[in-house]
């Protein structure tokens, strides 16, 4: 039976630099597989292995890779939504997130909210759309008695919702209108920071077009940061300042959106941008289609995780993990074809 | 039908009357359906064009529930030709499912049902119409001559049987004297052939053992068993991934020009559709907008849904600064208005557009809009 490997945690911790609202580095989020008859843990699905970047004050990076890349994870261990982080840090605002007690916890939970993905399994059936939209902001008293019906109106009118809808149910209202209300809900708060995690992949391009408008327009009222979860690399586009690029539980390249789509660096970058079709008949394509699927992140590809798919793959990429290098200002990517 | 309040509230009473009502319908249509011993004369018809597969003439499925009849397909024509592939795009619940559905006879019963029109299917010594065909004898054509990949593959398949065993049944039904070792030989064919390298192994194995992308390869093999003329792919690469995808796509393209056969591709990916089709056709409310070969719809789209369509869509290496967003939302499909359905969500009316629901003009030989901008003396709008 394979032992139960201890978690490696060796990394340099960062310091709280300013322009940051937050600093996620080294992140890790092992998940144990129990096995056996006595439920011993036999060994971690690694589903965040490593995980660092930084993220600006009202910018919005895109995270993107294929399903099962511990994406939509990242985003709930950066939020604290999975128990216990299994490496790494969190700085959100210079505090590391982990180390605060539980009433600690709950009142940073108005600044750091998540839109979740599917808009029809999120919203309880039973509640009035009002309490949906309110429960929380009462929870913690943000605003007071007298002035909580106004502010409710104010959100939902901000979020494109009117104000008689609050009376309604949320089988009532259409897959477009329902992720308005899960994005009504997430900025009742005044939250500094908004994990989107996969918000418009439930709905149609014409509905999803009016989401990401009201994002942005969102972002620009409130002075928002976004963490944008998507696979759709072209809403990723659309949306984000800064891009990640995650496989198996890495993130292999990440900078500027300019660079990342201009010039892709590491060959899953590149797989994956050339897989995107484009609405034009007359394009040329030049795709590199990558053979085979993810390996299991309960049993990685020893060295650059990578290399099974890779078509630039060298005998020192099957043996060595490689580490994320700044190849040009602001652009990271982890992959020993870099290497200088 | 549907007597309603302006709030769209029906009383118990009024829902009884319809659903009374909608028994009397769907029951006489189940009758003519059920019939063991149809003459073939019934049902036998005249391709308007030899070269096409398939062809749409003026279809109407309707849905009959209690809370009225939605009019799910209303008057939809168009032409699968032989070896080509069309591409119909449309938001959901434009009807380009129940489309295929009523091809394939797969509709909800007795609700759905195909009370108008045609669906004439070359089966090349003669022609089959669909929508009057009995039930029996489509047994014979589904999965033979049209069949179906379904949008996902993790509930397309049964979880509690074998790969072989579920390709099997369909080689079976359709060919009696085929003896077991020649199909496994051929269901151990049809998985090479769909790019599943373990082709001995996952003979063996359950759909559960197997990703998304390998179970939509076996529903592709499954679709392909046993080669079908006409290949219906309701929205094939929706669940996958990116990379998945471009491998999916690329099979599919391989795979036509192998054994000649037409594909449907339904989808709401404006992409997929440029890549894969010969001809486009888009789909609002259950009608047909627009339709033509996919450089005429991509390059000088006509109607200002199709131009909304594809302008609310970001492209990857097209920076602007808002997307467009089609305004409004689509009517209630119960209570359809009688002026053109998308007026209501249209910036680019005219007086002509409170008139009935316009006709289809003809652009140019295959590219045809139904839009008020377009007739006879109106001279041709600029592209939004």
């Amino acid at each position: 039976m394979p032992k139960a490997t201890e978690i490696s945690n060796d990394y340099v911790p960062v310091t709280y630099d300013p322009q940051y609202i937050l600093m996620v580095n080294a992140l890790k989020k092992y998940f144990p597989i129990k096995g056996g008859m006595v439920s011993k843990t036999v060994g971690w699905v690694k589903a965040v292995d490593g995980v660092t970047f930084n993220l600006k004050r009202g910018t919005t990076m895109g995270l993107v890779g294929e399903s099962g890349c511990g994406k939509t994870t990242t985003g709930r261990t950066i939020l604290r939504l999975s128990g216990e982080k299994s490496g790494g840090q969190v700085l959100f605002n210079g505090q590391e997130v982990y180390d605060l007690s539980k009433k600690e916890m709950r009142s940073l939970r108005t600044k750091m909210q998540i839109i979740f993905q599917d808009p029809f399994s999120s919203l309880s059936p039973r509640l009035p759309v009002g309490e949906i939209i309110g429960e929380a902001v009462r929870e913690h008293g943000l605003v007071s008695k007298a002035e909580y019906n106004d502010y409710l109106d104010t959100v939902m009118s901000d979020c494109g919702l009117q104000a008689f809808h609050k009376d309604r149910y949320p089988h009532e209202f259409s897959g477009g209108q329902r992720q308005r209300i899960c994005i009504a809900r997430a900025l009742a708060l005044n939250p500094e920071f908004v994990v989107c995690d996969e918000p418009v992949s439930a709905l149609d391009v014409s509905i999803q077009a009016q989401i990401i408008n009201l994002l942005k327009d969102l972002q620009r009222k409130r002075d928002l940061t976004y963490l944008f979860i998507s696979h759709d690399l072209s809403v990723v586009e659309h949306i984000s300042d800064t891009v990640g690029v995650m496989y198996l539980g890495n993130l292999v390249e990440y900078g500027a959106k300019e660079d990342i789509f201009r010039n892709p660096l590491h060959p899953y970058t590149k797989a994956l941008f050339s897989a995107i079709p484009v609405p034009d008949p007359k394009a040329k394509m030049n795709r590199i289609v990558l053979e085979g699927t993810i390996p299991s992140p309960a049993n990685p590809p020893s060295g650059c995780k990578f290399h099974t798919r890779c078509a630039n793959c060298m005998q020192r990429c099957k043996e060595e993990a490689p580490v994320q290098r700044e190849v040009e200002p602001g652009h990271y990517v982890v992959c020993h074809l870099y290497d200088k | 039908m549907a007597r309603k309040k302006p709030e769209g509230y029906l009383s118990a009473k009024e829902s009884r009357k319809i659903s009374r009502e909608n028994r009397r319908i769907t029951s006489e249509l189940e009758k003519q359906r059920k019939r063991k011993k149809a003459p073939e004369s019934e049902y036998l018809t005249q391709m308007r064009d030899i070269g096409n597969a398939v062809e749409f003439d003026n279809l109407h499925t309707y849905f009959f529930t209690d809370a009225g009849t939605v009019k799910s397909v209303d008057g939809v024509s168009f032409d699968i030709p032989i070896g080509k592939t069309v591409g119909v795009v449309g938001e959901s619940g434009c009807g380009k499912s129940v489309t295929s559905l009523s091809l394939m006879q797969l509709l909800q019963r007795p609700q759905g049902q195909i009370v108008e029109g045609e669906i004439r299917l070359n089966l090349g010594d003669r022609a089959y119409d669909v929508a009057k065909m009995p039930y029996e004898k489509l047994q014979d054509l589904r999965g033979n001559f049209v069949s179906m990949i379904f949008q996902e593959p993790m509930t397309a398949l049964n979880p509690v049987f074998r790969i072989g065993d579920q390709l099997e049944e369909v080689l079976e039904l359709h060919n009696k004297d085929m003896s077991r070792e020649e199909m496994k030989r051929r269901t151990i064919e049809l998985l090479e052939m769909v790019g599943i390298a373990n082709s001995e192994g996952v003979y063996k194995m359950f759909p559960h053992e197997l990703s998304g992308g390998m179970r939509q390869r076996v529903v592709i093999a499954m679709a392909l068993a046993c080669n079908p003329r006409v290949i219906i792919a309701d929205e094939p690469t929706t669940a996958l991934d990116v990379t998945i995808q471009a491998q999916v796509l690329d099979l599919l393209r391989g795979l036509k020009e192998k054994i000649n056969s037409s594909i449907m591709f339904i989808t709401h990916d404006l992409g997929v559709i440029a890549e894969m089709a010969d001809y486009v056709v888009v789909m609002y409310a259950g009608r047909v907008v627009e339709k033509g070969t996919t450089e005429e719809i991509f390059e000088h789209p006509a109607h200002p849904y199709t131009i909304g369509l594809m302008a609310s869509k970001p492209v990857v290496g097209k920076q602007v600064e808002e997307l467009y967003s089609i305004p409004g939302k689509v009517p209630n499909p119960i209570d359809m208005p009688n002026y053109c359905y998308f007026k209501d969500r249209c910036e680019m009316c005219l007086g002509k557009c409170e008139g009935e629901y316009p006709r289809e003009i003809s652009l140019s030989e295959t590219h045809k809009v139904s839009c008020y901008r377009y007739d006879a003396d109106e001279t041709k709008g600029g592209n939004a």
